[in-house]
């Protein structure tokens, strides 16, 4: 089929206004915030239901045109850029928030529904519950951030990865076929992905490689009235694990990050952990304040560390959600960017991964944000080695670029899985994986992606 | 510099010359050694113990000894005020922390606070004059310099001309020594020669403190006036005494550990009440026996003692049937402004409440 | 070229897309966003564009000129990026690349005929100048000749059949309420606030030294503007020029006087305020409005999820509403307004504006709601409330 006659077919299915294969549409969606090389793609199209996806699906199937999935495209290292060309499929439109179950604590929404959006409307409607919002800006997707395996404020208090609270999903296979998947595919409520085999794992860390998510069931939690925070702070790097681990054998907290950086200056060469804990109740919040210092005390009262007093108009910050603050640090070089390798790890290894870090960017010449959050109740952290640059410094993007790549590697070193990375890591990843795991991913991919449509040129097995 | 006589006086055998500053304190052991009463610890609101005790814990400080004191010393400044003697008490007291390594806020925050409140090297170009207003660090406060009373008044502020007497609670008179002769030095030359006024109206009562009673107990020379803002919010109400509407309310004082350093003008919260119509009910905690606000021995880890003296605080400021609570201090104010609101007691700045009474 | 002064910041923008929600996040918020949906056509998708085209990567198109002149200046890009060193600067610079533009002459066609239609015509309704004083007729209204305030009602209030509604209710209520005033009638000009926003610099610049010159001449010290936008423009930009004039807003002047007339509705209304952009965001007003319908006794008022500084703007500024850049259909910022008002359970939208009056009136017919909504401009409300 020639290129006049794909949009034609692509302008049929969603409607003339929302495919363009225009240069200025071509040049947003050829690159994101990131130091990734741009790739154009061919066309851009915005579906409105499942089933105008599913049109596209079969037309790109049928042409073997590439398709890129894309949610709110902020994912910094380029997952929704289009490698090889083609269709990228901006889900965005379909952002209606289907279903709330109060009883079973889930909502359905359609993939490209936004982080922020349901968030408010659970606040205006259902005001008992709440998601776990990541620290992405407002406008990323449920279904983006649950496909790359996000994290986020729930994290450590309500079972892990976001991947983890999903109940269900719809997706459309690279054919155009529409698949339930979960108890949504036998009865009528998303509750749950068992007591069946589980499937939904298939589409979720796969970087839109098996198909596109159409619709996502996640789970909501109680969202208390009362919501503080402590900060302790240290200048010793090791004492990480015991702090992080002590916090978090009280049940107490909700969200637990520990966080370091150079600047402000006043903060340089200290560590704080950053302990959010809700409550239903003044009392309760108290209590909970009360366990959570007593955990420390014999810690703060050698004076080597303390939790740190927050005046009011700096609380405010720490109590965000999602937290205005991680977008602000791309404007720290003045230059609009940063990228992050964000590593899952194990707890004992944040030490260690903190001075890698540290090394990395003096020998690049980079200045950086380190950091984790702590996911399931401390069974990993996520890791983040951030490096703000500058855009128009061509050589400051070029070293964060290599320091980026450098740290990947560290990541897999310390026994660290660098997260939703881009091509280099996924190769540093495939480098190290098990052959037969790779075998099975090759396999499945092979019965999911016969054309070798799907975002291609992501992890990919030779 | 302190220019020495030939002989060592009695507080030279304390001289501590940690920064390159050579401040010494005039504190004369003598008199402590004499001192029957003891009433620096007698009257401490935060350490008990009887008067034997007292006495032993106080001969260890003045020979310079290790103490239980200087751990529990919540560092509310009071002592300076009981000292029958003037003689510093909790001057002394903040020496010998620092020289014997007792550090009453953990390390990374002293350190980080130390590295936060340090002078940039940055004064901006201002257009000033007399009523000149020194707002020390709070300078974010100086939308509160507005209005009739502060009319034509300038304000200058920010980390150039910091009084650091903040590290007073941190056991570093060592960071106040060696930094205040600079300070002094830019607030005359970018402040008060420019003003062509000596007066400086010292927005926050712990500047008042650092400019009369540190000062004087470490021999270094101020060449201005410093002024209190009670002082002058008293002046400026007088002058416009026809425009006053009294509030006809009953208001509680939260009386800062900084005025411990300068109680004679502690009766000037009076004058202002009676010129503003405040009523000012009978507490227990108050002039003398004024509770800290717990912000500071928040820092230094306290969280029972503060939890204890917060609720004692706002629950005598309701008993007492207080409708405000004033405030002298920002960070008393920050720290206490919630449980008190949360206690139906609305929360106000001094200077505010005066122009509340102005209709403004 | 652009300033460098604009220039030099464009890169500073991350594309993280806080631009395209208010501050509650409730839904999207920027009307070039809400009814195109690429990325291209949010703020910060025109930022990057911006750059490319400055730095030579892309040419400009008519698609371009589409998204440069797409957007509605609303301001809530400016309320809630998260980029310090571009938020308050993001609306002038779409402005500045307009001027860029016009500059070069590679401007939409709608962009082109107003402009032409106000530098012929004076007016970009293609009416004859005479026709200004038109909405005035039988009111009995003095000429300005030396009263405390002028009452300035400027394009849409002279011309617009709901402007003209709203002029002659506004100063029926000054006068009611007391207020000193006098009208220029025919001999009004143009605002061009509107002109500025689309990036015709020049002809907004001569426009208001005409009004200055005009205004200076017969002693004019305080104005009353009917739209926020002329009273933006009044306000904010011809002190640049020289203007000393002080400069209100109708809601401003008329906020403590209504209580006096005491006004009570028959029967209950509920009514739930529209923020114009060029009084909320724009100059931080969103109280006197609120406080007249306060003094309106009967009248219950509900605020829509999206509110002062998070209100969705109606789609009319920036020039589109003569322009027309965002066309129609059910993504239109209006009708998405509307469809929120509803939701409130309100059978009024009230509004103090008289663009968001058309924009809003015509998208409740758009949306088939005239059964269950109606909008009514403040004093149109207050005035069913008080006494003839």
């Amino acid at each position: 089929m020639d290129r006049s006659a794909v949009i034609e077919r692509l302008k049929a299915i969603v409607g003339g206004a929302y495919v363009s294969d225009a240069a200025e549409e071509l040049y947003i969606y050829s690159r994101d915030q990131g130091v990734q090389d741009p790739h154009l793609p061919d066309w851009v199209a915005m579906p409105a239901s499942t089933g105008e996806v599913a049109s596209i699906l079969e037309l790109a199937s049928r042409e073997k045109i590439p398709v890129v999935p894309m949610g709110g495209g902020l994912v910094l290292s380029g997952l929704s850029v289009p490698l090889r060309g083609g269709i990228v499929l901006d889900m965005k439109r379909m952002n209606r928030i289907l279903e709330v179950n109060e009883h079973s604590h889930y909502a359905v929404v359609e993939a490209g529904t936004s982080q922020g959006m349901l968030d408010a409307y659970l606040r205006k409607h259902h005001p008992g519950l709440k998601h776990s919002l990541p620290d992405a800006p407002p406008a990323a997707t449920i279904a983006g951030n649950i496909a790359i395996h996000g994290s986020g404020h729930l994290s450590q208090s309500e079972g892990g990865f976001h991947s983890e609270m999903v109940t269900g999903l719809e997706v459309v296979l690279s054919t155009g076929e529409v698949v339930k998947l979960g108890s949504c595919s036998t009865v009528p409520a998303w509750f749950s992905r068992a007591p069946l085999p589980d499937l939904v794992g298939l589409f979720l860390g796969w970087n839109g490689t098996t198909g596109v998510i159409t619709k996502v069931g996640i789970k909501l939690f109680p969202r208390p009235k009362f919501h503080d925070v402590l900060v302790y702070m240290t200048e010793d790097i090791d004492l990480a694990p015991m702090v992080l681990n002590r916090v978090i054998a009280t049940s107490m907290a909700e969200d637990i990050n520990y966080a370091l950086a150079p600047k402000p200056d006043y903060l340089n060469g200290f560590q704080m952990t950053v302990i959010n804990y809700t409550a239903n109740s003044e009392d309760e919040l108290i209590f909970k304040r009360k366990k959570l210092r007593s955990v420390l005390q014999d810690l703060y009262e050698t004076r080597q560390s303390g939790f740190m007093p927050i005046p009011p108009h700096m609380k405010a910050g720490f109590l965000e959600a999602p937290q205005k603050a991680l977008s602000k640090f791309a404007d720290v070089r003045k230059g609009g960017g940063f990228e992050y390798v964000g590593a899952i790890m194990p707890i004992e290894r944040i030490p260690d991964a903190c001075r890698a870090g540290m090394e990395i960017t003096e020998r690049h010449a980079i200045t950086y944000s380190l950091g984790a959050r702590i996911i399931g109740r401390g069974s990993c952290a996520m890791f983040f080695f951030a490096y703000p640059f500058n855009r128009v410094d061509k050589g400051e993007v070029e070293r964060v670029k290599e320091a980026l790549e450098e740290t990947n590697e560290t990541a897999l070193r310390l026994g660290g899985i660098p997260w939703k990375t881009e091509v280099q890591g996924q190769r540093l990843i495939l480098e190290r994986m098990d052959p037969a795991t790779k075998g099975l991913m090759r396999r499945i991919r092979g019965v999911l992606d016969p054309q070798g449509i799907m975002n291609p040129g992501n992890w990919e097995v030779t | 510099m302190v220019c020495h006589a030939e002989s060592v006086p009695p507080w030279e055998m304390f001289r501590w010359e940690g920064g390159g500053f050579m401040a010494s304190l005039r504190f004369d052991p003598e008199i402590c050694l004499a001192c029957e009463s003891v009433d620096c610890i007698m009257k401490c609101q935060y350490i008990h113990m009887d008067l034997a005790r007292a006495k032993e814990e106080h001969d260890r400080l003045t020979r310079g000894e290790m103490s239980s004191i200087l751990k529990d010393c919540v560092t509310c400044y009071a002592c300076e005020e009981y000292c029958p003697s003037g003689n510093h008490p909790f001057y002394h007291i903040v020496e010998l922390q620092e020289r014997l390594g007792i550090h009453p806020v953990p390390i990374p925050i002293e350190k980080s606070q130390v590295v936060m409140m340090g002078p940039r090297g940055k004064i901006r170009e201002m257009e000033l004059k007399s009523p000149l207003i020194n707002m020390c660090f709070f300078d974010m406060m100086k939308g509160g310099i507005r209005g009739s009373l502060f009319e034509g008044a300038t304000t200058f502020g920010g980390s150039d001309v910091f009084c650091n007497l903040m590290f007073l609670h941190f056991a570093r008179n060592s960071t106040i020594k060696e930094r205040l002769p600079r300070m002094i030095d830019n607030i005359m030359h970018c402040a008060v020669e420019p003003s062509g006024t000596r007066e400086v109206i010292c927005y926050h009562d712990e500047c008042y403190g650092t400019y009369t009673s540190w000062a004087r107990a470490f021999g270094v020379e101020v060449p201005f006036t410093p002024v209190h803002l009670f002082e002058f919010l008293k002046r400026r109400l007088m002058e416009l005494r026809d425009g006053i509407r009294p509030l006809n309310v009953k208001v509680a004082y939260q009386r800062p550990c900084s005025n411990r350093l300068c109680p004679e003008t502690d009766s000037l919260v009076d004058d202002i009440f009676a010129l503003i119509g405040a009523e000012r009910p009978k507490r227990t905690y108050e002039y003398g026996n004024a509770l800290c606000c717990g912000g500071v021995p928040e820092a230094a880890q306290r969280f029972d003692l503060v939890d204890d003296i917060r609720a004692r605080n706002v629950a005598d400021m309701k008993a007492a049937g207080a409708q405000y609570c004033v405030f002298n201090c920002p960070f008393c104010f920050w720290t206490l402004a919630e449980p008190v609101a949360k206690a139906g007691i609305f929360p106000v700045m001094m200077s505010d409440l005066c122009l509340l009474a102005l209709g403004e | 070229m652009m300033d460098s002064a604009y220039r030099d910041i464009l890169h500073r923008c991350f594309r993280c897309g806080w631009c395209k929600f208010p501050l509650n996040y409730t839904d999207f918020n920027c009307p070039a966003y809400l009814k195109y949906r690429f990325e291209s056509f949010s703020s910060g998708g025109r930022m990057w564009l911006i750059r490319a085209w400055q730095e030579g990567e892309i040419t400009p198109s008519e698609r371009l000129s589409q998204i440069l002149f797409s957007c509605v200046t609303c301001r809530n890009c400016v309320e809630a990026c998260a980029m310090p060193g571009i938020k308050d600067s993001l609306v002038d610079l779409f402005i500045e690349a307009r001027a860029d533009m016009v500059e070069r002459g590679t401007i939409p066609p709608l962009v082109r005929d107003y402009f032409k239609a106000i530098s012929v015509g004076g007016n970009p309704y293609r009416l004859p100048a005479q026709d200004r004083a038109k909405w005035s007729c039988g009111l009995g209204l003095e000429r300005y000749q030396g009263q405390e305030y002028l009452f300035y009602v400027g394009d849409e209030g002279a011309f617009d059949e709901l402007g003209q509604h709203m002029a002659r209710s506004v100063a029926l209520l000054l006068r009611r309420s007391g207020v000193s005033f006098g009208i220029l009638g025919s001999d009004e000009l143009t605002d061009g606030n509107d002109v500025h926003a689309l990036g015709e610099k020049g002809l907004a610049e001569y426009l208001a030294r005409q009004n200055i010159e005009l205004m200076q001449e017969l002693g004019v010290k305080k104005v009353i503007t009917l739209s926020p936008h002329a009273f933006h423009a009044m306000r904010n930009r011809y002190p640049l020029h020289g203007s000393t004039a002080a400069v209100y807003h109708y809601t401003q002047i008329l906020q403590p006087l209504v209580a006096r007339l005491a006004p009570v509705l028959q029967g209950e209304r509920v009514v739930t305020y529209h923020d114009p952009c060029y009084l909320g965001r724009w100059n931080g007003e969103y109280r006197a409005p609120r406080a007249i319908l306060k003094s309106v006794k009967g009248l219950k008022s509900v605020e829509m999820d999206r509110s002062m500084q998070n209100a969705l703007c109606c789609g009319g500024g920036g020039g589109n509403f003569f322009t027309d850049m965002l066309g129609t259909g059910p993504d239109l910022a209006a009708r998405a307004r509307v469809r929120e008002a509803l939701a409130t359970g309100a059978d009024t939208i009230a509004v103090a504006c008289p663009q968001c009056y058309r924009m809003l009136a015509d998208a409740v017919r758009d949306e088939g709601a005239q059964e269950k909504v109606r909008v009514c401009e403040l004093t149109e409300i207050v005035a069913e409330a008080v006494p003839a």
